[in-house]
């Protein structure tokens, strides 16, 4: 069975491109344009992997990564924070609080795709 | 003198009649009692009476003398030098008397010599102070000199208008000679850089100290402190630290405008990054992705052309924004024209390559200018000439215009089509080379000013004229309108270290500071609900009035006001309306009068309306008072009169601006000032003594 892949970010533009990556490296993919729906989904879709922007109205990438890591059931979740925030210390700050890894936008699809190979072994 | 020698000749008579033997005895006996012998005895009597009176007459002058002389010498030595000793004394101590004088002599003249070198000092010493109070008045920068206790010993006009900003002036209420500096910046933020200064005098490194610290009106000041050192101690150590130098600065709007300079470039960072991210993902997915069907091609196209246009318009506003930024914070500085033509000029003939003339220029001209935007303008415009129309040549023209500079680049060459005049100014500096993205338009707006584009058909030539700010008097004046008489703005009697810990009641009241104030009132009865509509108050520090550190302030006393009261003090019910309220003016009062002892004339009069006002206004007046009245009466008891207007006269204090609680105040102080040497012919020298004589005067015994 493919493994599953959560693309939480709410601009349209950067999730086409990541929803056609992650099609193409042979991962199911789900979209979520926020922070609470991509808790919602964390639970219901159960991804193996979240590929998670920081900068959402309400509920911050932060916010969701320390809950997706709080909780027994979704800290097996690998999340990998994708953001145009790219100072050291936003970095250090998503590391912290539990994050996989950090990809600075803009980034080189084939890393990314290398990078989520990776975390999950093949698919 | 002659009872003695009778009783010696006596005695010897006794002694020799003892020792005669019986036979020599009877001789005796018969010579004593021969008449003759009665007649040789009176002879010697009457001889040695001769001789001692003659031994009196001369020997009595010379000794009479002799004192005379001893207390004349005293004279000299401890009460007038320049007594110089009789000469009509016994012959025999002229010599002595000569010498004396002479020695009297040289000492007053060393005296007077000492006495010229001390005053020649005092002045020297006096001279520099006022140079230095002259010169850091004059300043732009905030200068605040403290002594080692945190007292004010200097401040300037700056320092007064920078902490002045705050609301009702309260800041600068507590600003003021002698005063603690702990009233406007925060004890422990000032007690950690003396220690840091501490420190670095003991090192004898001379760094200065820095700090950034809030304001009570939330400001942000930025203070540079260095340390005054004092003399070195007797073995020759280091010196201690006497005091510090303080130099603030209003650090809000810069720290602001950092602050949102800094979210401005990471929004930029942030907003570019996510765009980019969008079209590198969709290219990239393009170019790996060959076998992409038609409709996901266009889609990743759409993609990447809308992100572009997003970018571009981010930059743009980006762009907008610093440009206004800097509009907002370029300061216009005060330049001679002729020098800002000279900056034109060589950026002219260096970047545009084109060589440049002055007409007519009027030199005295000063202008108030961004001189480097007007340079680059000006540069610009004859960068275009010369590239668009090829202008051979440029030339300046300066002339004083209305209230304005008009300042003309002429050239010679076809005309200039109104729409091209009008390109130039709207187009950014960036167009012709400079760095700059403002405009003219921006340029000229940023100095209030107007330009236009107009030709001279006679004379053959174009021009640019652009009207320009004049740097007006009042600016050069600006700084120093608000205060008078520059030198009370310092104080450096306050350097001598005075313990805090010294009751007030054994200090001098030549070394205290004094808050002299007055009141204007609906009345005469505090109890029976009259009410304060005026207070004016004034500082004296070390035995000068400081006519820059006053209070005054008007009233609404929340009731209507008697036309007697009207005449006495002129202030009408329209003149209170909008007044704050007595709760808003005692607080501030109580701050302005803090640390100091209050002096009134009819003190206990204003003391019961404050008191009265304790529970509704939250302050008490807990600080000694003198009594003006009452110190008249201890200094002129056998006179009548003690009214102000009275002890004014009696001391030699012109009357003026009489029955304004300020006015008021300032003749109390004046008077105030002229009793205490009075008081102190009287013994009454520290405020404890005269507190002590004001109760014993008969108007202490009065109630009011």
């Amino acid at each position: 069975m493919a493994k599953r892949i959560l693309i939480a970010d709410d601009e349209p533009n950067i999730v086409t491109s990541l929803e056609f990556l992650m099609e193409q490296a042979g991962y199911e993919t789900k979209v979520a344009t926020n922070g609470q729906e991509a808790l919602d989904l964390a639970a219901s879709f159960r991804p193996d992997l979240v590929l998670l922007d920081i900068m959402f109205p309400a509920k911050s990438g932060y916010e969701v990564c320390q809950r997706l890591k709080g909780e027994p059931a979704t800290r097996s979740i690998k999340v990998v924070i994708v953001s145009a925030k790219g100072r050291d210390v936003e970095v250090a700050k998503a590391l912290e609080l539990g994050a996989d890894a950090y990809i600075a936008k803009p980034f080189s699809t084939r890393e990314l795709v290398a990078k989520v190979r990776e975390l999950l072994g093949n698919p | 003198m002659p009872a003695i020698a009778l009783a010696l000749v006596a005695i010897a008579c006794v002694v020799l009649w003892s020792d005669f033997v019986p036979a020599e005895r009877d001789a005796a006996n018969d010579l004593l009692t021969s008449p003759r012998v009665g007649l040789l005895v009176f002879f010697a009597v009457a001889l040695a009476g001769v001789l001692a009176f003659v031994t009196y007459r001369i020997t009595a002058p010379m000794v009479r003398s002799a004192r005379q002389v001893a207390e004349e010498v005293q004279l000299t030595a401890h009460g007038n030098p320049e007594h110089r000793l009789s000469l009509s004394c016994a012959p025999p101590l002229r010599g002595v008397v000569k010498a004396v004088n002479d020695l009297a002599g040289i000492r007053s003249q060393l005296m007077a010599e000492h006495a010229a070198a001390a005053t020649e000092a005092k002045a020297q010493v006096d001279e520099e102070r006022k140079r230095l109070a002259a010169l850091v008045a004059e300043l732009d920068q905030s200068v605040l000199v403290c002594n080692r206790d945190g007292r004010v010993l200097l401040y300037n006009a700056a320092t007064k208008a920078l902490l002045g900003g705050a609301e009702n002036g309260a800041a600068s209420d507590l600003i003021g000679l002698g005063r603690s500096v702990f009233g406007i910046i925060d004890r422990a933020v000032i007690m950690h850089a003396v220690e840091a200064m501490e420190q670095q005098t003991a090192r004898s490194t001379r760094e200065s100290t820095h700090f950034v610290t809030t304001t009570r009106d939330g400001r942000l000041l930025r203070v540079h402190a260095a340390p005054v050192a004092g003399a070195a101690d007797a073995a020759g150590g280091m010196p201690e630290l006497s005091g510090y130098v303080l130099l603030l600065s209003d650090v809000t709007e810069d720290v602001d405008a950092d602050a949102k300079r800094v979210a401005l470039f990471q929004g930029l960072v942030e907003t570019t990054r996510a765009a980019l991210a969008n079209i590198r993902a969709a290219i990239e997915n393009l170019t790996e992705h060959p076998e992409m069907d038609a409709a996901r091609r266009a889609r990743f196209g759409t993609i990447i052309r809308d992100e572009a246009v997003g970018l571009s318009e981010r930059l743009h506003r980006v762009t907008a924004e610093v440009t206004e930024r800097l509009r907002a914070r370029w300061p216009l500085e005060e330049m001679r024209g002729e020098d800002l033509l000279t900056l034109a000029r060589r950026r002219i003939e260096r970047r545009a390559g084109l060589p440049t003339k002055l007409e007519a220029v009027d030199s005295e001209l000063w202008l108030r200018v961004d001189s480097f935007s007007l340079a680059q303008g000006l540069s610009y415009v004859a960068r275009r000439l010369k590239d668009e129309f090829q202008v051979r040549e440029v030339r300046f023209r300066l002339a004083a215009s209305g209230g304005h500079a008009q300042l003309d680049i002429v050239w010679q060459g076809p005309p200039l089509s109104s729409e091209t005049a009008f390109a130039w100014q709207s187009e950014p500096f960036t167009s012709a080379g400079e760095e700059s993205a403002l405009t003219l338009t921006e340029v000229i707006e940023r100095h209030a000013g107007e330009m236009w584009y107009q030709r001279d058909v006679p004379a053959q030539v174009a021009y640019f004229r652009f009207l320009l700010p004049l740097a007006g008097e009042h600016a050069v004046l600006r700084s120093r309108s608000a205060l008078p008489s520059r030198p009370e703005f310092y104080d450096f009697d306050l350097f001598r270290h005075l313990p805090a810990t010294d009751a007030l009641d054994h200090r001098l009241l030549t070394d205290l500071a004094f808050t002299v104030f007055d009141t204007e009132t609906t009345g005469l009865r505090p109890s029976g609900g009259d009410e304060i509509i005026a207070i004016g108050a004034v500082r004296i520090v070390n035995e000068r009035l400081l006519q820059g550190e006053t209070f005054e302030s008007l009233i609404d006393p929340g009731r209507g006001l008697p036309e007697s009261a009207v005449a006495v003090h002129g202030i009408t019910p329209e003149a209170l309306r909008g007044a704050p309220t007595i709760d808003k003016v005692l607080p501030r009062f109580h701050r302005f009068a803090a640390e100091s002892v209050l002096v009134g004339h009819n003190a206990a009069f204003d003391m019961r309306f404050l008191q009265l006002k304790e529970a509704q206004t939250g302050v008490r007046f807990e600080q000694p008072v003198l009594d003006t009245l009452l110190l008249s009466a201890v200094v002129h008891p056998e006179q009548d009169l003690h009214g102000l207007e009275d002890i004014a006269a009696r001391l030699g204090v012109a009357v003026i601006g009489r029955h304004t609680a300020l006015g008021d105040a300032l003749l109390t102080a004046e008077a105030f000032l002229r009793m205490i040497p009075l008081l102190a012919e009287q013994g009454i020298r520290t405020l404890g003594e005269a507190r002590a004589a004001s109760k014993k005067t008969y108007y202490a015994r009065l109630e009011y």
